[in-house]
């Protein structure tokens, strides 16, 4: 019913939402716990950048990781140097995926950090825990379901990342081409509809599950961390 | 002395500037709201960065802004006992306890696991989630937990403010045993006298930040200079007493150093010490020894200080052998019957005044 290419996609599609996810999971979470428990000068500047992706054009933040990770950008550059390229391959589909999907995971991880109660890493603390400590022990535990939350939101983001990621690293099948561009491709060229459907109710069967999923997880980790 | 502290520190219109000490048993630390209590707590937790201060700990600095030294609250060994338990709501009972285990230092001095479990009597709890303990149990775990981490002092931050009088009560009998044990020395915070009468050795009487009086709680307490201080309905002193008899009727016979109490609902065996908080306005005064009067307790005493407040009442200590009584009557009465230091008196207290919760064991 769905033909290689459709398939190529999806796997694709999979592989850049993970990867994005994954990567940018450790820095959402240390993003997030500065934000919730530190004051610092340049708080607020801090929690607009993190936000900007969620507000600039899609294909605003696209070309401005093309200018700083293109072979020519300045950081696209000296990583080039090093064996590691964005531009046009599937990692940068990922690098694009990821930071769509950065605000929307430190949005939920913040606030779950927020409703932790510091009184408690004061009494981990009381009772010899260092600060890396009192944080794996009781707030990590503590935020699963935030972080939980975080993740199917930037899985999801991920998964339905267009704007952004074409422009920095266009449509090319098997390489940068993920389902919602494999979408685009069908529909812009004659006889595609019925493919670009069935990609369609592929991407939405996805999406439910991961969210239908996610809510399992979290009910069973809630009341865990309720007791 | 196991701890001396100093902490000032400064929170916008309030100053707090207090300098106590503390040795082994109880010490508690005593004072209204806004007195600076909790404050003093977490400087000694480390929980707060005084901006100066010096806290030293069976001789290890802990704190000393002078040279800029502050150890953080996770190197300092102080079992803390929060006034909400903060008990970790993802962990059991058990893990809560041994949350802390794990940090103490190999061979440090402190009660096994066995002994926490069976003196605070909490065997039974180890598989439940915080939540669904009542706050007496939750307090009883905190403790243990903090016990746990073998501290090198135990600090109890109000740890029975949050519970209604039945569960204080419940509680406190732990406590006593705690304290019985002398397994650490404790720094006891509360603005609750009935709590220190039952449990403290020493009292600090804190007042607006800063220590007003500092000494035996049963010095402290039968003073009638602090009479304003403590509240004249929480005034009154703390005598030690052994029980000689109990009567089947419920009553029972117990010799204080001038003379004989008879008290009900006493429930401790023949031969035991306790601890009885005889409340100042439950004392009255008599020139001669009354006859045809109900009161089965009829003490000779005579004046030893006399404090006039600013209202109607009149504080006096009366002393009775080596102990002293304080007793709070009107100035009127005083003037009338012509108390003054050195008169002989009769102190008469009814059987019933002493409420059962003011009965407290002690070993020894």
């Amino acid at each position: 019913m769905l033909d290689a290419a459709a398939w190529d996609a999806l796997a694709l599609s999979l592989q850049v939402s993970a990867t994005a996810v994954i990567c940018s999971l450790p820095l959402a979470i240390a993003v997030a716990w500065f934000l919730a428990r530190r004051r610092f000068p340049g708080h607020a500047v801090l929690s607009a950048m993190v936000h900007l992706p969620l507000v600039l054009p899609p294909v605003v933040t696209g070309y401005l990781l093309l200018l700083a990770f293109g072979r020519n950008g300045w950081i696209g550059g000296a990583l080039a140097e090093v064996g590691i390229v964005f531009a046009f391959r599937w990692t940068g589909a990922a690098l694009a995926a990821g930071i769509m999907g950065f605000p929307l995971m430190v949005r939920a991880i913040r606030l779950s950090i927020e409703a932790v109660d510091p009184k408690l890493e004061e009494a981990a603390a009381t009772l010899g825990a260092g600060r890396w400590a009192a944080f794996a022990r009781v707030t990590l535990p503590l935020i699963g379901p935030g972080i939980l939350a975080g993740t199917v939101l930037g899985f999801a983001k991920a998964m339905g990342e267009f704007g952004a990621t074409i422009t920095f690293v266009a449509n090319i099948p098997g390489q940068t081409q993920t389902l919602p561009s494999a979408i685009y491709a069908f529909l812009s060229v004659p006889g595609g509809e019925g493919s670009a459907m069935r990609l369609v109710v592929l991407s939405a069967s996805v999406a439910i599950a991961a969210v239908l999923i996610s809510e399992w997880l979290a009910r069973r980790m809630a009341a865990r961390v309720r007791g | 002395m196991t701890l001396s502290a100093r902490i000032s520190h400064r929170f916008g219109d309030f100053t707090l500037d207090a300098t106590f000490e503390a040795g082994p048993g109880v010490t508690a630390l005593f004072g209204p709201s806004g007195s600076g209590k909790t404050s003093i707590a977490n400087g000694i937790a480390g929980l707060l960065r005084p901006d100066a201060g010096r806290i030293a700990l069976a001789g290890d600095v802990l704190l000393d802004m002078a040279r800029d030294v502050c150890l953080p609250a996770a190197r300092r060994r102080i079992g803390v006992v929060f006034q909400d338990g903060r008990l970790f709501p993802h962990l059991t009972v058990a893990q809560n306890i041994a949350f802390g285990a794990r940090y103490a230092p190999r061979g440090a001095p402190g009660l096994d696991g066995g002994t926490i479990e069976d003196m605070l009597g909490i065997g039974a709890l180890m598989h439940r989630r915080p939540a669904s303990l009542s706050g007496g149990e939750k307090q009883r775990v905190a403790i243990s937990r903090a016990l746990t981490m073998r501290p090198r002092l135990l600090l109890m931050d109000e740890p029975l403010a949050a519970l209604d009088g039945p569960r204080k009560d419940e509680i406190l009998p732990y406590l006593e045993r705690l304290r019985d044990s002398g397994a650490v020395p404790i720094v006891y915070i509360t603005h609750s006298m009935a709590e220190i009468a039952r449990l403290a050795d020493r009292i600090v009487v804190l007042r607006a930040g800063r220590v007003l009086r500092a000494g035996d709680v049963t010095d402290v307490l039968s003073d009638p200079a602090m009479v304003p201080l403590i509240g004249v309905r929480e005034a009154g002193s703390v005598l030690i007493a052994r029980v000689i008899e109990n009567r089947p009727q419920g009553l029972s016979r117990l010799s204080i150093n001038g003379g004989e109490l008879h008290l009900p609902g006493v429930d401790a065996e023949v031969g035991k010490f306790l601890r009885i908080r005889i409340l100042a306005q439950d004392v009255l005064v008599s020139m001669e020894r009354p006859v045809g009067l109900s009161s089965r307790n009829i003490l000779p005493a005579v004046v030893e200080e006399v404090h006039r407040g600013d209202g109607p009442g009149v504080a006096l200590s009366l002393r009775l052998g080596e102990d002293r009584l304080l007793a709070r009557i009107t100035a009127d009465a005083m003037d009338e019957l012509g108390l003054a230091p050195g008169t002989n008196c009769y102190a008469i207290l009814k059987a019933t005044a002493v409420a059962r919760a003011d009965i407290g064991a002690m070993s020894g």
